[in-house]
């Protein structure tokens, strides 16, 4: 609700409290609290997430090889993220990995997430700000409206691929959401040659799809004057450390790799393997918002603060397109030398770059996924790899909004005895709180808090896909204190405790 | 754009708008339970509203109650709880269909692609919504308010999804309490560094002036334990062969004056999953439980007789099989069959009768049944995956948490 709130407590001067609730256009609960001095300057703005549930503690108990059927109801946006970092937190757990067609299958399944999930923002999340605008009444802001703008032909494109994606997903994993085909060492379902040729067709002309989507974002966004300044305006921009997975050749890989850190200056940091995440990342909690906030441990928690002294990141189509070198793909690869070009050369600050980032990763999702599909090998049987003893794992693949690392602890008969989840929108929250602020700064002047200003505000969020379904995934549990070692005959060989356990214990 | 400017218009403020509203009452096959305070009461009780018939089956002729529906183009209101988001998205995933929604009905909430506020419903005259979809459990004192408020400002309330019919997988949070996941999330997971013990308050004074959060309540409870529901549409997320179900009936009463489904159904079908499901039944008892992950699986026998716990015996059908389709058990996301409160206790019976006692069943004793019983590790995460918080359990009591684990009720 924006309402007035007269009687807030006073800090030097009359104070005018405005609330936006819900924020709209992302997956989960969130709300914005803004605070006006007597001439209607902004003197702060708080972002908050005013939810949690409580994953962590209830996957414990739960069997191993179940828990990745459990969390995708984190986020039912990105529950292929979910799935698949369960799943090879699994194949870790069990000492396995994916057979080559099950890798393949795997992946192919990430590329329909990423084209049904990129599409979903473009066209009807974040999208709408621009192709509709920014201070267009509320009722126009959203998928219906920008079906009236581009018209009901490309709307039909934008319905047929959004869709094609989900298609993709529920072919292999039996529901688009929520996929229940992961298994550690592989998949649950072969694919025949018919269902091939129907991927195939469902992904073609997918690339062509986003290169079209870059073409509108060309046309509506960057030449648009008013909305290249906005994205150029420095008061919209953040100098934070940048985090993404990458591969061998440090391109950007959404389903597996290293991470890769890298500075304000666009200068590598760190580069670690998915095992030792707890090296370098920790969470930090503030009492007034649900969703804790990461940063990297080797510089520390400074606040809400940017540049190289604080440990904040980034992550999300920004943070992936500049912690890499080159892209993987063609045509993807012209067109993030494109953008780094024209904003600067270096790492991208701004923020609501954000946007263009997202379509590079379409397409570059979208040739892989053409390519994918046209892998005669795909319908292989080989789905499935021996397993080994149960133990501990950890998972990390990019969601479409940003790193995501699950790690679990499974006993020796697979019974999950301890979990932690960082999902993407977490690591992105301190950065979002900050951009949400800065936001508010730069556009309320004079207490003008009509809606249209107010949603230029939401837009400081909205540039980061966030779902605060995932990030207030948070957890409720217990590990077991003592855990004993027996024989296969059950004769006790130790006990451990929680720290000799942890291959990483806490404040290692 | 044409539908654009009726969003305009459903977002002027609505005081106005309510005005010229008429309510008129409409036919509606017999609720059940018939009255609002029997319904209330089993709500209480947490049993689920089931009803004993179809969306599909033969209007009855027993004596009709009334539902509120303005008249006009009807309103729409879609909202969140406990939730994920995934049934937000199987409205999306109706694709193009989601014009022919649209094309008689405003949303006038929708916040994961809309931006209409909470002040805008509020504003909103009682009984002006015709339909609310309402997805999620109830976990926290927002989404309480929200239900409330949307009660009385709605005509028909579905339970829409597994979460808001049953409590749905977050409902597992109900093994623990406040407490327990506060200790887990902000103290005690791997990462969090947080030596001064800092929990997130309800209200918090900043120098500018006072934050408020919503109070996270120590149980999930389905919506029908919050508010009176009249409509169950099940699954993890609602199918879109189901959701078609439920516009249809809402379009046929718009356009045709067709009566509504007595008040209580769960938009689904009447018989289990097995029905639907297209692997062989060969009436094989199961000579020991295996775990899904450890399956030889030969593709074509029941799975629960290859010995994987499997809930297509205790659960609705009406998914078409899909997690079997790619060779997965069943979970339960459809809730119990008709006329069953607890899925937990069906299934566990269920399994229980299929269990292979060796040659001569009478002389097994309790004990044989009891160490077959305890392959199945995990009774609650198996039984209850989506149904903890509409069961008789609905949550770990107190008193039963053993102290040094933190509440676990197995």
């Amino acid at each position: 609700m924006t309402h007035d709130k007269p009687d807030a407590p006073q800090a030097g001067g009359k104070t005018k409290q405005v609330t936006i609730d819900p924020i709209t256009r992302l997956e989960g609960h969130g709300k914005i609290e803004i605070f006006l001095d007597e001439a209607g300057e902004v003197k702060e703005a708080y972002f908050q997430v005013p939810e949690l549930r409580g994953f962590e503690r209830f996957v414990i108990g739960r069997p191993g090889e179940e828990v990745a059927r459990i969390v995708p109801r984190i986020c039912g946006v990105c529950p292929v993220a979910h799935h698949m970092a369960a799943t090879k937190a699994l194949d870790m757990a069990f000492s396995t990995k994916p057979t080559p067609t099950a890798e393949k299958l795997r992946r192919l399944m990430y590329a329909g997430y990423y084209l049904y999930d990129h599409t979903l923002h473009f066209y009807f999340l974040g999208g709408p700000d621009f192709v509709v605008g920014p201070r267009a009444p509320k009722a126009e802001r959203n998928i219906l409206g920008v079906i009236g703008k581009v018209g009901m032909e490309t709307a039909g494109q934008v319905i047929k691929y959004r869709s094609a994606g989900q298609k993709i997903i529920a072919t292999l994993g039996g529901k688009a959401t929520h996929p229940v085909c992961g298994l550690p060492g592989g998949v649950s379902k072969a694919i025949t040659e018919e269902e091939r040729e129907q991927l195939a067709a469902l992904a073609e002309g997918s690339v062509a799809f986003s290169e079209f989507s870059l073409q509108v974002f060309h046309d509506i966004v960057l030449k648009n004057k008013q909305y290249l300044d906005l994205i150029t305006d420095p008061r919209w921009a953040l100098k934070t450390y940048y985090m993404g997975l990458v591969n061998d050749k440090n391109q950007p890989d959404y389903y597996d790799g290293d991470v890769r850190v890298v500075g304000p200056d666009g200068k590598e940091f760190v580069k670690f393997k998915p095992r030792d995440y707890l090296k370098h990342i920790s969470e930090h909690v503030e009492p007034y918002s649900y969703c804790k906030y990461t940063y990297l441990k080797a510089i520390g928690w400074k606040g809400f603060v940017d540049g190289p002294d604080s440990g904040i990141y980034r992550v999300a189509p920004l943070g992936r397109l500049n912690v890499a070198d080159s892209m993987s793909t063609p045509k993807a690869q012209s067109h993030w030398k494109e953008m780094r070009s024209t904003l600067g050369g270096g790492p991208v600050h701004q923020t609501l770059a954000m946007h263009w980032a997202r379509l590079i990763e379409l397409l570059n999702a979208s040739e892989t996924l053409e390519a994918l599909v046209q892998d005669r090998s795909i319908v292989n049987p080989d789905i499935r790899g021996p397993i080994g003893k149960p133990g501990e794992g950890v998972g990390i693949v990019e969601a479409a909004r940003g790193t995501l690392i699950h790690h679990y602890v499974l006993d020796e008969d697979g019974m999950t005895t301890d979990a932690n989840l960082i999902v993407a929108t977490t690591n992105n929250h301190a950065a979002i709180s900050m951009s949400v602020r800065n936001a508010a700064k730069a556009v309320i002047h004079k207490g003008d808090v009509s809606d249209g200003t107010l949603n230029i505000v939401e837009m400081a969020f909205r540039a980061y896909d966030p779902c605060f379904g995932c990030a207030t995934h948070a957890l409720p549990g217990e590990l077991p204190l003592e855990v004993q070692l027996k024989d296969p005959d059950g004769t006790v060989r130790g006990t451990v405790t929680r720290d000799g356990l942890m291959r990483h214990p806490r404040g290692e | 754009m044409l539908m654009a400017k009726k969003e305009q218009k459903a977002a002027k403020p609505a005081k106005a708008v309510a005005k010229e509203e008429k309510v008129v009452k409409v036919e509606r096959a017999p609720a059940e339970p018939k009255d609002h305070k029997a319904h209330k009461a089993a709500a209480e009780e947490g049993k689920p509203a089931v009803a004993p018939t179809a969306p599909d089956a033969p209007a009855t002729t027993a004596p009709a109650t009334t539902a509120l529906i303005p008249a006009g183009k009807l309103k729409f209101a879609i909202y969140w709880g406990n939730a994920c988001g995934g049934c937000d998205v199987s409205l999306v995933d109706l694709d193009a269909k989601i014009l022919d929604v649209v094309a008689i009905a405003d949303i006038i909430l929708w916040p994961v692609a809309m931006d209409f506020k909470y002040h805008d419903v509020e504003a909103m005259a009682d009984g002006s919504i015709a339909v609310t979809l309402f997805n999620g459990g109830v976990k926290n004192s927002e989404t309480e308010h929200i239900a409330r408020m949307l009660r009385k400002k709605s005509g028909i309330v579905v339970a829409y999804g597994a979460c808001a019919c049953f409590g749905g997988i977050p409902g597992l949070a109900n093994i623990t309490d406040r407490d327990g996941v506060f200790d887990k999330a902000y103290r005690t997971t791997f990462s969090t560094v947080n030596p001064e013990g800092v929990i997130p308050q309800t209200e918090w004074k900043v120098p500018e002036g006072t934050l408020t959060l919503p109070e996270i309540y120590d149980h999930v409870r389905p919506l029908n334990q919050v508010i009176d529901v009249d409509y169950y549409l099940p699954g993890c997320p609602p199918v879109q062969e189901r959701i078609l179900d439920l516009v249809g009936a809402v379009v046929a009463f718009v356009k045709e004056g067709k009566p509504l489904p007595p008040k209580g159904t769960v938009i689904a079908h009447e018989k289990s999953l097995c029905e639907e499901c297209p692997r062989e039944r060969k009436d094989k008892r199961i000579p020991r439980i295996v775990r899904i992950h450890e399956l030889k699986d030969d593709y074509k026998t029941c799975l629960l007789e290859q010995g994987v716990i499997c809930l297509g015996i205790s659960t609705r059908a009406g998914c078409n099989a899909r997690c079997i389709n790619v060779n997965m058990p069943c979970r339960g996301c459809f809730g119990p069959t008709p006329g069953v409160i607890d899925q937990g206790a069906s299934t566990l019976s269920a399994i229980a009768s299929n269990l292979d006692l060796g040659p001569d069943e009478l002389k097994n004793t309790e004990a044989d049944i009891e160490r077959l019983m305890a392959q199945v590790r995990d009774p609650l995460g198996y039984f209850y995956r989506y149904t903890l918080a509409s069961s008789l359990l609905k949550y770990a009591r107190k008193e039963e948490r053993p102290k040094e684990q933190g509440g676990e009720s197995r």
